[in-house]
Formats: structure tokens, C-alpha cells, sequence
């Protein structure tokens, strides 16, 4: 399985798009810390950006990749090689070549900025481990969802759609769910919507850290203990690795039940 | 006028002490005195005592005479958990160096460590105050100071938690480098007027850190406030300054770093509001002059509740704060003017450091978080920022006339 993840890392390594992704990060970060000096102010522009881009260039990836391997994929199926190994191994390779290259798009202009001398570190550590997260679950949602998908107009298709539906339509739900509902007791369903959702996830990870003083306002005890101790940051990383699984065992899942 | 009145009382005190100069009164094992108590009675006005190190349980040490009290290598005071510590009855008392403790509580009196009463001229200074329940106690005094005092309690609820430095009826006292730590509210002013607090630091305290009522002229500069449950409260007083001062981490349910209600012509400067949930709240407040504070990273900067009219603010950087401003009620009287707003994304053509579009900090979001609380976990959210930018296109619900349309595009650095 190594060595299918180092080739499909490999890969993905030498193509332009990857080169472009690492580049975007580079000049975004970059042309932040140049326009503001103010370093908080830089993690949240940063922070709207990693959660409207990195699901996005996640999902294709995982689509793509997916896609343009067919052909090699179904040349390893005719060797002596577990199922298993094959597609976790292709899988990996993409999940771990995008969440190093969007490390080091958003790392480099930080390290370079002096972030190790200030306060904010933690604020952009936590900002670089979501990021980091999101790049897993959603290229694992992509491989997954092209994988099941032979039609290829379909497969990018799907991958727009459960972009879409999770960056805005699921919280544009939320919210008409919450001002609909605003006489009863919503605290514990809003957290609990959250969880299904991984950018709200990955989300509510960095306000913990960027808003707390604000959070810490609302009246709700059940907020109050979910949002004001390290109980919620707990577990909203926890459950952002769950979604990372799910996926992946899904991809085990029709893997070895597929024919090819 | 303030630093002629402050030489006259210089002057004026020295007159005073100078012709009187004492003899001297030692207490303690090896000493004339066993007793402060023996030492006392033998005193004259103008004398002396000095307390060597050791444990005293003879309180409450009334002091009826005008004598300077001075402990040694902080000799202790005990008050058994059922006395006061300190009663000082007569003017120009001096007590200094002393630890006072465990006066003990009571939901009957106000037991005090060291208190004062119905005189004037007096010093408190360099004590150290332990769970006492009143730390230091003055009512209906005058012309006295403060100074260098631990007052150091342990909160248990607010009902049975007493103040550290209480004022009732006072005027013309200065409270000054004290500590304060663990009481229900850090400095309580009761009908106190023409005071000056300064440089102290009021922490962890259930209620306030400094908590005015009904006391008019007063001053306080260059304190920290931190981690109260508010920072300073200032309730139906007026013509109170407020300079310099630190607010600091005061965090949680109904926490304000400063608290404002019915209070009038106050002057609010310099100071720095930093990790509150509510920076200032104020409200049924007029004629106030919020100039030039810095509010960094609260959950609301500035709050402004119903009936506010003719405030200023001015020359304020608000940075990282997550809503910079809320408002309820009319606005229309109260001007917000040449502040440096974080958020602000406008530009300046003419390049005079003003921002060319007004800046409008009420957003819609704020809005929604008002009406439902719990929309608040969605902050930051990518709908939330399409939803702000389209209200900041064409505004429907976000009040017009609260906006600031000379943003300065340059943090105003201090």
C-alpha cells in the first residue's frame, strides 16, 4: 500500500494544478500579511477564505484524480494487489500531497512573518489543523463520490452540489431553522446541526479560539459548557476525524464491491 | 484649581503634624506595651505606636485618639472570625504595616477589617487585609488616603461576600495602589464625592470591580480591572472621569467591561477595553464623551441600550472585536466620529487618512443575533458573510443613522 500511496503522491506531485493550489495559498497569504499588519486580522481573512476554498479544490481533486487513473486503476486491479491497498492507498496519496501543499502555501509567508514570536499562534496552528482536516474529509467525499459515479459529467456535477450544500445551503437552513423555531430552546439542537456539517465543524474549531469573549455572552448553559472549555474543541476535533473515516471506509466498502 | 486645592492640603496637613510631634510607644514581647490595647490608652494625640512582630488577638482595637499605629514587620491581627479588626474614631489616624485577618462573616453587620468613622485627615496604608469580610470600611469620613493595601478575600456568593474598600458618605478620599482580590465588589463608592481612585488593581471580585452609585466628581485613572464579573460599574452618579484605565478578560453571561446606567457628563478616555463579552454597556447615559479607547478583541465593543442621547464617540480603534457595536433605541442624537474601525473595507481617493464612504458597524448579523441568541454559532460563516455584505449593499434592517462617516483608514496609535 506504501508504495501505491507514494506513486499516487508522486503524481499528483509533478501536475500544475497542484502547483497552482500551493501558489493561490502563497500570493493569498502573502498579499494579506502585506495589505494588513495586524496578525489576528490575517488569520480571520484567511480563516473565510481555507473554509471556502479548501472543501472546494478538495472535492475536485478527489473527483479528478479519481477520473484520470481509471485507466491506471484498472491496470493494478489485473495485478496481485488487495483491493484495499489500491484505493486507500490512491485516496491517501491525494488527501496527503493537498494537505501539504496547502500547508506550505499558508505556512510559508506566516513562518516567515515572525508568527513563532507572537500570541497567535495558536490561532493560526488551529487554522493550519483545519485546514489540514478539511483537505482529507473532502478529497475522501470526492474520491467517493467518483468512484460510485462512472458518468464523469455527474461525478463533478455531485461534487459542486455537496460543495455547495454544505458551504452555504446547510447553514442557510440553520439559520431560517433557528429564527423559525427562536421560542423554544435551541441550544442543544444547535449544536447538535453542527456536528453534521464539517466546515461548520472545522468552523466553530477557529471561533473558540478567534471569538470566545462573544460566545461566552449568550445565556445558555449548555453553550456556555460546549463553547467556553476546551470540552468543545475536543470534540469538535474528534468529530472532524470521524467525518474523515466515514468516508474512507466507504471508499473500502464499494471498493471491493465494485465491478469494474 | 485641583493641584492648588492638593498643595493647600500638603501644606495644611504638614502645619497640622508639625507642632505635635509626639513620643513613641513600643508593643510587643519584649517591649513597654504588651498590648496595643495598653499602649493606646497610655497614648496622648500626637504620639506614636509601634508594633513589633508577633500575633495579637485584641481586636477590635479602637483607636479614639490621634495617634499614628505603626506595625513592624507586619505583626498580625487576629480577629477570631467574630470582631472587627481596626476602628478608627478619632482624625488624623494613621495605621500602617499591619496584617489583618479573619474578621469572619455575618449576615447582620458589616463587619469590617479596618473601618472608619465619622472623621477625617486619616491614612491606611501598606496593610494587609485576609478574609475580611468589609476590607476596609469608611463611612461618612473625610480628607483621607488609602494607599498600598492587599485587600485579599475569598469570594463565596454574593450574598455573604462583602466589599474590599467601601465608601459611604465619604468626600475627598484617594485610594491609591491597592490590591484587591475576592470580594463582591472590588470598591464600592456609596454617596461618595470629589475622590480619587488610581492605580489599583480589583480582580476576581463576584460583582464589580469598582462600582459607583449615587457619587458625583469622581475620578479614577490607571487601574486594572480583570476577570470581575464587570469590570466597573457606574450607576446614577455624575461628572465621573474615567481615564486610562485597564478592562481586562471580564468574561461570561452578563459580563461588561464597563456598565453604565443613568449616568451624566462622564468622561470616558484612554482607556483599553480588551477580551470583555461586552466592552461598554450603557444605558439611559447622556452627555458622554467616549474619546479615544482602544477596544480590542471583545464579543461586543460598545452596547448601547435605550434612552442614550447626546454621546460622542471619537478617535476609538476598534480591532478584532467579533460585533464592534449593537443598538437598541434611537440614535440619532449621539455622534460617532473619526473612529479606526477594523473592519472597515472602504478606501480614501483624496488620500487625507479619512475614509471616503461612511462606515456603517451595525451589521445585519448583529441583528439576527439579537432576535435569536443561538445563531450565534454561526459567526463567520460564509452565508453570514454573504447576508452582511448584501444588508451593507442595500440596508433594510440595520438602523441608518448609526454610522461613523468620517472613518479614519490609519489605527491610532498610543
Amino acid at each position: 500500500m506504501l508504495r501505491i500511496i507514494r506513486y499516487s503522491f508522486a503524481d499528483l506531485i509533478r501536475s500544475r494544478w497542484l502547483y497552482f493550489y500551493t501558489g493561490f495559498y502563497l500570493v493569498l497569504t502573502g498579499a494579506l500579511f502585506f495589505i494588513s499588519a495586524d496578525l489576528s486580522k490575517v488569520i480571520v481573512s484567511l480563516m473565510n477564505a481555507i473554509l471556502f476554498i479548501v472543501p472546494l479544490v478538495a472535492l475536485l481533486f478527489g473527483v479528478m484524480v479519481q477520473y484520470n487513473t481509471r485507466e491506471f486503476t484498472e491496470l493494478l486491479l489485473a495485478q496481485p494487489i488487495p483491493r484495499r491497498s489500491i484505493f486507500l492507498g490512491q485516496y491517501l496519496g491525494i488527501a496527503t500531497a493537498l494537505a501539504i501543499s496547502f500547508l506550505l502555501g499558508a505556512g510559508i509567508p506566516f513562518v516567515l512573518s515572525g508568527i513563532f514570536l507572537s500570541g497567535e499562534i495558536w490561532n493560526f496552528s488551529i487554522l493550519l489543523l483545519s485546514g489540514v482536516l478539511l483537505s482529507y474529509v473532502f478529497s475522501a467525499l470526492g474520491y467517493l463520490l467518483a468512484l460510485i459515479n462512472d458518468n464523469r459529467i455527474r461525478g463533478f456535477g455531485l461534487a459542486i452540489l455537496v460543495w455547495l450544500l454544505l458551504a452555504v445551503v446547510y447553514d442557510g437552513l440553520f439559520l431560517l431553522g433557528l429564527a423559525w423555531f427562536s421560542d423554544y430552546p435551541l441550544e442543544n439542537v444547535a449544536i447538535g446541526v453542527t456536528v453534521f456539517n464539517p466546515i461548520d465543524l472545522a468552523r466553530i474549531l477557529i471561533l473558540l479560539k478567534l471569538d470566545v469573549s462573544a460566545l461566552m455572552g449568550y445565556t445558555g448553559a449548555v453553550f456556555n459548557k460546549f463553547l467556553g472549555t476546551s470540552l468543545g474543541m475536543g470534540l469538535a476535533l474528534i468529530i472532524l476525524v470521524i467525518w474523515a473515516v466515514l468516508p474512507v471506509s466507504m471508499i473500502r466498502y464499494i471498493s471491493l464491491r465494485k465491478d469494474f | 484649581m485641583r493641584r492648588i486645592t492638593s498643595l493647600f492640603i500638603i501644606v495644611f496637613s504638614v502645619l497640622c503634624t508639625a507642632p505635635v510631634l509626639g513620643k513613641t510607644l513600643h508593643v510587643g514581647a519584649d517591649h513597654p506595651f504588651s498590648t496595643i490595647l495598653a499602649a493606646l490608652t497610655a497614648a496622648q494625640s500626637g504620639d506614636q505606636i509601634i508594633v513589633h512582630p508577633g500575633l495579637y488577638r485584641e481586636c477590635p482595637i479602637i483607636v479614639n485618639k490621634s495617634v499614628t499605629l505603626t506595625g513592624y514587620g507586619m505583626p498580625v491581627l487576629d480577629a477570631l472570625g467574630e470582631k472587627e479588626g481596626i476602628i478608627i474614631e478619632a482624625d488624623s489616624v494613621t495605621v500602617e504595616g499591619f496584617e489583618i485577618r479573619n474578621t469572619g462573616y455575618s449576615y447582620i453587620e458589616d463587619r469590617a477589617g479596618i473601618r472608619v468613622k465619622r472623621n477625617q485627615d486619616f491614612t491606611i496604608r501598606n496593610n494587609r487585609l485576609v478574609l475580611t469580610f468589609f476590607g476596609i470600611y469608611l463611612e461618612h469620613a473625610k480628607s483621607g488616603r488609602v494607599t498600598n493595601n492587599a485587600v485579599l478575600g475569598k469570594p463565596l456568593g454574593e450574598a455573604n461576600s462583602g466589599n474590599g474598600i467601601h465608601l459611604w458618605y465619604c468626600k475627598d478620599i484617594d485610594i491609591e495602589g491597592n490590591l484587591i482580590r475576592g470580594h463582591r465588589d472590588g470598591i464600592y463608592f456609596e454617596f461618595a464625592t470629589e475622590s480619587r481612585v488610581r492605580r489599583n488593581i480589583s480582580e476576581q471580585n463576584l460583582r464589580y470591580g469598582l462600582h459607583f452609585m449615587f457619587s458625583n466628581d469622581d475620578i479614577y485613572t490607571r487601574n486594572t480591572f480583570r476577570d470581575n464579573g464587570a469590570g466597573v460599574a457606574v450607576m446614577f452618579s455624575r461628572r465621573i472621569h474615567m481615564l486610562n484605565n485597564l478592562f481586562h478578560l471580564n468574561w461570561g453571561q452578563a459580563a461588561y467591561g464597563l456598565l453604565l446606567k443613568e449616568i451624566y457628563d462622564a468622561e470616558i478616555r484612554e482607556n483599553v477595553f480588551q477580551k470583555n463579552t461586552i466592552g461598554i454597556f450603557t444605558e439611559g447615559s447622556n452627555r458622554i464623551h467616549y474619546k479615544d479607547n482602544d477596544f480590542l478583541n471583545n464579543g461586543w465593543a460598545v452596547k448601547v441600550g435605550g434612552g442614550c442621547e447626546k454621546n460622542d464617540f471619537i478617535r476609538n480603534n476598534f480591532i478584532g472585536n467579533s460585533f464592534d457595536f449593537a443598538a437598541v433605541g434611537n440614535m440619532q442624537s449621539n455622534r460617532i466620529e473619526e473612529n479606526f474601525w477594523g473592519d472597515y473595507s472602504g478606501y480614501d481617493l483624496d488620500k487625507n487618512g479619512i475614509g471616503d464612504i461612511p462606515y456603517r458597524p451595525i451589521k445585519l448579523f448583529n441583528y439576527v443575533v439579537d432576535q435569536t441568541p443561538e445563531t450565534i454559532i454561526l459567526m463567520r460563516s460564509l452565508l453570514v458573510e454573504i447576508l452582511n455584505f448584501s444588508e451593507k449593499v442595500s440596508p433594510v434592517l440595520t438602523p441608518a443613522e448609526v454610522s461613523d462617516a468620517s472613518p479614519t483608514m490609519h489605527r491610532y496609535s498610543r
